[in-house]
C-alpha cells in the first residue's frame, strides 16, 4: 500500500483496485489519457479522502461513507437486458433526446455514440475515448483540478463512463438534451462517472440531468462533469436530484466559460441522502454571464452541501447566485459561495444569495456567502437568510379560512417558487412545480416516476420507456 | 344578536390593552369605531378575527351564540368573519386566484359543500373584480406584491366580496386612500351591505363616515369603549377632537 494522508476502508479499496483493475479502467484509453489518470491518482494519494479539517468539507462529514462496504465494478458493461424495462421518462410535453445512464454505465439499444448530420455528438463517454480520443484529450481533465479535490482526483483516475456530448460551432441545438442517470442495484455499489460537454463557438444547448434511484440500497456516486462553453454559447443546464435516503452523491460541475458565453444552471434537490454539489465556474472571457440557481427541500437527517465557486478573470463579466431552501425534521445544509474578482475583472457584477427556512429547532443551516475582490471597479453584493414561515403571513392567510396546514404549503411553496421560475423550459417548470408541491406535501417518492414507492416497497416495478429517445 | 362582547380584556407580552370592552353587533347594522391611536382597535379586530399572539385575560366573545374564542383563525373564517387588514401582507410567489381559489374552497369544504367548479370561480373572480373597480388581471399577480396602497385596500374588498362574510371588521380601511380609491372601497362596502350582515369600521377619521354611513358610533379609549351614538358622534368628534373626550371622562 502507498503512502496516503489518511485512510478509510473507501481509499483502501480504491486506491487497491487502481492497480488490481488496471487494465479494465484504461481500456478505453490513449497513452495520453492513461497518463493524466495516473497523475490525477499521485494526486489523490497525495490528498486522502476529505475530512471536516477542510474548509470546503468542514460542515460535511463522510465519515460513515467512508466506512461503508461498497462494491466496485470495472468490468465491461455488457448487455443491459430490457432497457425498455428501465427507464420512464414522463415530463407530459417535453420533447427530448434522452440519454440513459444505469449504476454509472451509459445504456442504449443500439449505438453507444450518435453523431447527428449537424455534426452533434452525443452517447457515452467510454466510446467518446476511443472514437473521438482527441475531443476528449483536448478537454479531459482540462477543467477539473485534480490538485485541488480528492473525489475529482479519484474520478479522473479511474472513471471509465458517463455522457459525452459536442455540439460543434455555430449549431443550435434545439431539443432539450435529457440525461436521465439511475442507480438500480441489489448490492450497495460506488460508481464513479465522468462527464463531458464541449459547445463549439456560437452554439446553443439545453440540458437536463437526472438522478434518479428506483430502491433502497445503499450507494456512493461520484460525479465529475467538465463543461466548456465556447465564445457566444448559450447553455441552459438543470440538475435534479431525487435519490433515495442511503445515497450519497458527490457531484462537482466544472464550467469553462469563453467570451460572451452565457450559462444558466439550475439544481433542483428533491430529495437524498447526502447531496454534495460543487459548481466551480471559470469565467474565462469576456462578458460572460452566469447565473447559478439551487432549490434544495430536506427533511428527517438529509443533508446537502452547495459549493459555488465563481471566478471572474475578466472584465465584463455577471454572476447571480440565487440558493433557497427549506430544512424540515433534523435535515442540514450548507452553502458556501465563494466569488473571486480578479484585478483585471474590472466592470464585474456578482451577486450572491442563499436564503432558507428552518421549520423545526433541529433543522439546521452553515451559510457562508463570501466574496474577495481585487478589483475596484464593481458590483458585487451577497446575503444570507435563515428564518421560519413568517407569521404575518400565516394570520393573514388563515384568515382567509384556510387552515395553517395549507398556509404552510402555500407559503413553502411560495418561497420555494423564486427558483422554479427560473426555469425556462416550460414543460419542465410545469412539472418541477408539481414535483415540489408534492414534496412539500410529503407525497414525493424517491423518484416520482417510480413505481416501488418509497412507502410501499414490496411492490413490483413495471415501467413503460418510449424508446425511440434512448 | 350576531356579536356580543363582554367585558373583554387582552394582553400582549403582559401589557394589557383591552380592558374591558362591551359591544353588541346585530345583524343587517353597521358600526364604526373610533379612537386616537394605541387605544386597542386594532388590537380588538385581531382578537375577534382570531390572532393568536394576544392573551385573553377576561371576558368573553359570543358569536352567533357560540363562543368565538374557542375556535382557530381559519374556522372564524368559515363562520363568516373577516377582517379587513390595516396592512395588508405581501405574499410573493402566491398567485391571487391560487390564493381565493384555496380560500373560498376550504370555506365550502367547511361547510360541506364541493369546490367550486373552475369556470364558475372565474366569473365570480371576474364579478368582483368589477365591484371593487379591479382592472388590472389578478390572475399572475402575486397576492398584494407590488400592489400601490390603493391598491391592496381595493384587494381587501375585493377579497371580502368573494368571501362573502357575514361579519366584516374594516381596519382602517380608509389610511393611506386618495379620495377617489376611498370611494371605491366605499361603494364596495355599500353593495355588500344587506339584512344578514354586519359590519366594524374602524377608523381615525370622520372622512370614511360619508361614504360608509353608520348606524352606531362607538369611541375607544385606553381599551374601553367610552362613550357610544349615532352617526352624529362622529361628527362631533369631528369638530371637538379626542381631548374632549379625555375631558369628559
Amino acid at each position: 500500500m502507498k503512502n496516503i494522508e489518511n485512510s478509510f476502508p473507501l481509499s483502501d479499496k480504491l486506491i487497491n483496485n487502481f492497480e488490481v483493475y488496471q487494465d479494465d479502467i484504461k481500456r478505453n484509453d490513449d497513452e495520453e489519457i492513461f497518463n493524466v489518470r495516473k497523475k490525477a491518482f499521485d494526486q489523490f494519494l497525495k490528498l486522502g479522502l476529505p475530512t471536516q479539517a477542510l474548509e470546503d468539507w468542514r460542515n460535511t462529514d463522510l465519515t460513515d461513507v467512508y466506512k461503508e462496504e461498497y462494491q466496485h465494478y470495472y468490468d465491461n458493461p455488457g448487455i443491459v437486458e430490457d432497457v425498455d424495462k428501465v427507464f420512464q421518462c414522463n415530463v407530459p410535453h417535453l420533447d427530448t433526446i434522452m440519454l440513459a445512464m444505469l449504476n454509472g454505465r451509459y445504456v442504449s439499444k443500439d449505438e453507444a455514440l450518435v453523431k447527428l448530420e449537424n455534426g452533434v455528438i452525443y452517447g457515452s463517454f467510454a466510446a467518446a475515448l476511443q472514437q473521438y480520443p482527441d475531443i476528449v484529450a483536448a478537454h479531459f481533465a482540462q477543467y477539473a483540478d485534480a490538485s485541488k479535490s480528492a473525489f475529482t482526483a479519484i474520478n479522473t483516475a479511474m472513471a471509465q463512463d458517463g455522457f459525452f456530448i459536442y455540439v460543434p460551432d455555430g449549431v443550435e441545438f434545439k431539443k432539450p438534451l435529457q440525461i436521465v442517470n439511475i442507480i438500480n442495484h441489489d448490492k450497495n455499489i460506488c460508481l464513479q462517472t465522468r462527464n463531458l460537454i464541449v459547445l463549439g463557438k456560437n452554439t446553443k444547448l439545453c440540458l437536463i440531468h437526472c438522478d434518479d434511484s428506483y430502491n433502497h440500497q445503499k450507494s456512493l456516486s461520484n460525479t465529475v462533469s467538465e463543461i466548456v462553453l465556447g465564445e457566444n454559447a448559450i447553455l441552459d443546464h438543470y440538475k435534479m436530484q431525487n435519490v433515495n435516503n442511503a445515497s450519497t452523491i458527490i457531484n462537482a460541475t466544472y464550467f469553462e466559460m469563453k467570451d460572451n458565453a452565457q450559462l444558466s444552471s439550475n439544481g433542483l434537490s428533491l430529495n437524498g441522502g447526502i447531496l454534495k454539489n460543487s459548481n466551480y465556474v471559470k469565467m474565462n472571457g469576456r462578458a460572460c454571464e452566469c447565473n447559478i440557481y439551487g432549490l434544495y427541500l430536506m427533511d428527517k437527517k438529509q443533508h446537502i452541501d452547495n459549493l459555488v465557486f465563481i471566478d471572474h478573470l475578466y472584465p465584463n463579466c455577471n454572476s447571480r447566485e440565487l440558493f433557497k431552501g427549506i430544512l424540515d425534521d433534523s435535515a442540514t445544509a450548507v452553502f458556501n459561495g465563494h466569488v473571486v474578482v480578479h484585478k483585471d475583472a474590472q466592470k464585474t457584477n456578482a451577486f450572491q444569495s442563499n436564503k432558507n427556512i428552518l421549520l423545526t429547532d433541529k433543522a439546521k443551516v452553515n451559510t457562508k456567502p463570501f466574496l474577495e475582490i481585487y478589483a475596484d471597479d464593481v458590483k458585487c453584493s451577497h446575503g444570507a437568510t435563515v428564518g421560519q414561515l413568517d407569521n404575518e403571513a400565516m394570520f393573514y392567510i388563515r384568515s382567509r379560512g384556510i387552515s395553517e396546514h395549507n398556509a404552510k404549503m402555500l407559503l413553502m411553496y411560495a418561497f420555494a417558487d423564486e427558483v422554479i421560475q427560473k426555469i425556462s423550459v416550460l414543460p419542465l417548470r410545469y412539472r418541477t412545480e408539481d414535483m415540489v408541491k408534492r414534496r412539500l406535501r410529503g407525497e414525493l417518492s424517491v423518484c416520482d416516476q417510480c413505481v416501488l414507492h418509497c412507502s410501499t416497497p414490496e411492490k413490483e416495478y413495471n415501467f413503460e420507456i418510449d424508446l425511440t429517445k434512448v | 344578536m350576531l356579536l356580543n362582547i363582554k367585558n373583554l380584556h387582552a394582553s400582549i407580552n403582559g401589557k394589557e390593552i383591552l380592558k374591558g370592552v362591551n359591544l353588541e353587533v346585530n345583524k343587517g347594522e353597521v358600526h364604526a369605531i373610533m379612537g386616537p391611536n394605541g387605544t386597542g382597535k386594532s388590537t380588538l379586530a385581531s382578537v375577534i378575527a382570531g390572532r393568536e399572539v394576544f392573551d385573553i385575560t377576561e371576558g368573553e366573545v359570543l358569536y352567533k351564540g357560540k363562543n368565538l374564542l374557542d375556535l382557530p383563525v381559519e374556522a372564524r373564517a368559515s363562520e363568516g368573519i373577516f377582517l379587513g387588514f390595516q396592512y395588508p401582507v405581501e405574499i410573493p410567489g402566491v398567485s391571487m386566484t391560487n390564493f381565493m381559489r384555496t380560500a373560498v374552497n376550504e370555506q365550502r369544504k367547511y361547510h360541506g359543500l364541493d369546490p367550486l367548479p373552475s369556470g364558475e370561480f372565474l366569473r365570480m373572480m371576474e364579478e368582483k373584480k368589477q365591484m371593487v373597480e379591479i382592472t388590472a388581471k389578478l390572475n399572475n399577480r402575486s397576492v398584494n406584491e407590488g400592489f400601490s396602497g390603493g391598491e391592496k385596500k381595493k384587494n381587501e374588498i375585493f377579497q371580502m366580496a368573494m368571501l362573502n362574510p357575514t361579519l366584516s371588521i374594516l381596519d382602517e380601511t380608509d389610511s393611506g386612500l386618495d379620495i377617489d380609491a376611498l370611494r371605491i372601497v366605499a361603494n364596495g362596502v355599500n353593495k355588500l351591505r344587506g339584512p344578514e350582515n354586519a359590519t366594524v369600521v374602524i377608523t381615525h377619521y370622520q372622512r370614511l363616515l360619508d361614504y360608509i354611513v353608520p348606524d352606531f358610533v362607538h369611541v375607544l379609549y385606553e381599551g374601553r369603549i367610552v362613550k357610544s351614538g349615532g352617526k352624529e358622534l362622529a361628527l362631533e368628534l369631528e369638530s371637538k377632537g379626542y381631548e374632549w373626550i379625555k375631558d369628559s371622562l
